[in-house]
């Protein structure tokens, strides 16, 4: 998914997601990072269907991921080496 | 953490009309500071790349234009204060925003809101599943990140940013499978006279429109999506022929295609919230993309010291809204008093024939996204309208039979618009079902903007604030 020509990704990072370590570039969102290693279904919707990143400018609110503990936007997310990502999933809540 | 800020104007966006209001009111002597979500200035149009790009020229004039405004703004005065969300702007004017790391408080006599707009989407069933993502968002993901939003996809919807957001794809080495356009050849070509006043942008549609030929991508015009389909996130999109009113033909013949990603849109809304949160007087402009505020040439709204420019004012595109802004910057200058009427006279009059023009341009791409009601008709009833509450249209419908005839009443009853994107992807939908039932805009209303205009962690609201600090009357005694 990640585009090579004339592009200079920055610094490669690791992080993790629902305890699934994931490589990622400085500079990159966490959503797109996601996206590139396969991960489409960030969340559950309120009827327990899968959701991912949909308007992708922070306007939905359909890619929000719990971030180190608080719930972020994964499509505005930058990347760093260690973050810790769960999704939020219906099990979860009820 | 929050940070105190006096200016004499706050600019409330970073794209090309906020960047350019703030550069003209800056470059007329005012204290400008520029408030912006993203990480940069550039806003949507003219996003500011994450990644490092070293082939700059292969990115395109967008790109160019936004390295132009990030310089001009570094050079300039103007404060810009990246990474800030407003959140609660009050009359006179305050505006608080947060930050991931904290938060500020701005206060200014004087507004400017240059808030963009957000994608409309005409629900289909399977438009939640994941994978389906609107043509801004994968414009998002093609600035920003350098990434492509599928390796296989299907561009539907309507408008110039099929083309553009197609290309893009083909360019990055992505596949398109088909680009699904609801407009006809003929309804492009009546937009041509318009569009004569911006040769470039024709080259460039044109060119983007010989690659998509070169790459043998199937351009279906007068299509639209039927249904997504997959299990975990969208594995296929059906398509089917519409008439000119966007009803599904009879009979059509439908086609598959097989794909990771469904990219959709069906052009693009004002975000009128933050005006309207201050009480602007609005009007139901359909040519601009729905509720947009009641403005004098250059911005000014009917709140004195609040004005308004770019597509958030009325969806113009972007050469436009970068002249609105500019506009809008000289004028709040002249009512500050800090240039006279002479000055402001001349540096307005050669801006007035050039947003003229650029203006002719966008209403003619904006007559190709206009609402086609046989589409709205086709939703079915099990489709989900809005996305946060899982509301169906049998849901919307049930609740228009029961007499709602105003989005407040639909709000309470079915609980449409009331999740965290608050009404901005259901409302211009509903909105259109309203109106298929003969309900004006104007007496069905917008939703209501409050505060929080944007959804933020509580930590935001609380600051510093250590409940055990509070010092608590003693209590009654008992007895």
């Amino acid at each position: 998914m990640r585009i090579a020509a004339g592009v200079e990704r920055g610094p490669a990072v690791t992080f993790s997601v629902d305890g699934v370590a994931v490589a990622g570039h400085i500079g990159e969102t966490v959503g797109a990072a996601l996206l590139a290693a396969g991960w489409r279904d960030l969340r559950s919707g309120p009827g327990g269907g899968g959701r991912g990143m949909f308007c992708a400018i922070g306007v939905c609110q359909e890619c929000v991921v719990m971030a180190d503990g608080v719930v972020r936007e994964a499509c505005r997310l930058p990347v760093r080496d260690g973050l810790v990502i769960t999704t939020r999933r219906l099990r979860d809540v009820r | 953490m929050c940070a105190d800020l006096t200016a004499d104007l706050v600019v409330l966006g970073g794209g090309p009309a906020g960047g350019h209001a703030a550069l003209a009111a800056s470059g007329a002597g005012l204290d400008v500071v520029l408030v912006d979500e993203g990480a940069a200035p550039g806003g949507q149009v003219w996003r500011a790349p994450g990644v490092a790009v070293s082939n700059h020229a292969a990115l395109g004039p967008d790109h160019r234009a936004g390295e132009a405004l990030r310089a001009a703004l570094t050079a300039s005065k103007v404060r810009v204060l990246a990474g800030h969300r407003a959140w609660l702007l009050q009359a006179g004017f305050t505006v608080h925003a947060a930050a991931a790391d904290g938060a500020a408080r701005l206060q200014a006599p004087a507004l400017l809101l240059a808030p963009g707009t957000t994608e409309r989407v005409i629900p289909f069933p399977g438009w939640t599943l994941p994978g389906v993502m609107g043509l801004a968002g994968a414009t998002a993901l093609l600035k920003g990140n350098r990434m492509l939003p599928g390796r296989k996809v299907v561009v539907a919807g309507a408008g110039p940013l099929l083309v553009a957001v197609a290309a893009s794809i083909l360019k990055g080495g992505g596949t398109v499978a088909a680009v699904v356009d609801l407009g006809s050849m003929p309804e492009w070509l009546r937009g041509v006279p318009a569009m004569l006043g911006r040769p470039d942008l024709i080259l460039r549609g044109l060119g983007w429109r010989a690659l998509l030929l070169r790459h043998g991508v199937p351009y279906l015009t007068r299509h639209a999506v039927l249904r997504a389909e997959g299990d975990n996130g969208v594995a296929s999109v059906t398509v089917a022929p519409v008439d000119g009113d966007g009803a599904f033909e009879p009979g059509g013949n439908a086609r598959r295609f097989e794909v990771d990603a469904l990219l959709v849109g069906h052009g693009l809304v004002p975000a009128s919230e933050a005006a309207r949160s201050l009480g602007a007087r609005h009007l139901h402009v359909p040519a601009l993309g729905g509720w947009v505020p009641e403005l004098d040439g250059l911005g000014r709204s009917s709140i004195a010291g609040l004005y308004i420019a770019g597509d958030g004012a009325g969806v113009r595109g972007a050469a436009a809204a970068a002249l609105a802004g500019a506009q809008a910057g000289l004028a709040v200058a002249h009512d500050l008093g800090r240039i006279d009427a002479a000055r402001h006279t001349a540096e307005q009059a050669p801006l007035a024939a050039r947003v003229a023009r650029a203006a002719r341009f966008g209403r003619a791409m904006a007559a190709l996204v206009r609402i086609r009601p046989g589409l709205i008709a086709a939703i079915p009833p099990e489709a989900t309208i809005c996305r946060c509450e899982d509301v169906t249209r049998a849901e919307i419908e049930a609740a228009f039979d029961e007499g709602a005839r105003q989005i407040g009443q639909l709000k309470a009853w079915t609980r449409c618009g009331m999740g965290p994107c608050q009404g901005r992807f259901c409302g211009p939908t509903i909105e259109a079902l309203a109106a298929q039932r003969g309900i004006a805009a104007e007496a069905f209303g917008p939703m209501v903007a409050r505060p929080p205009l944007r959804p933020m962690p509580i930590g935001t609201l609380t600051g510093d604030f250590d409940p055990a600090a509070l010092t608590l009357p003693p209590s009654l005694p008992s007895s």
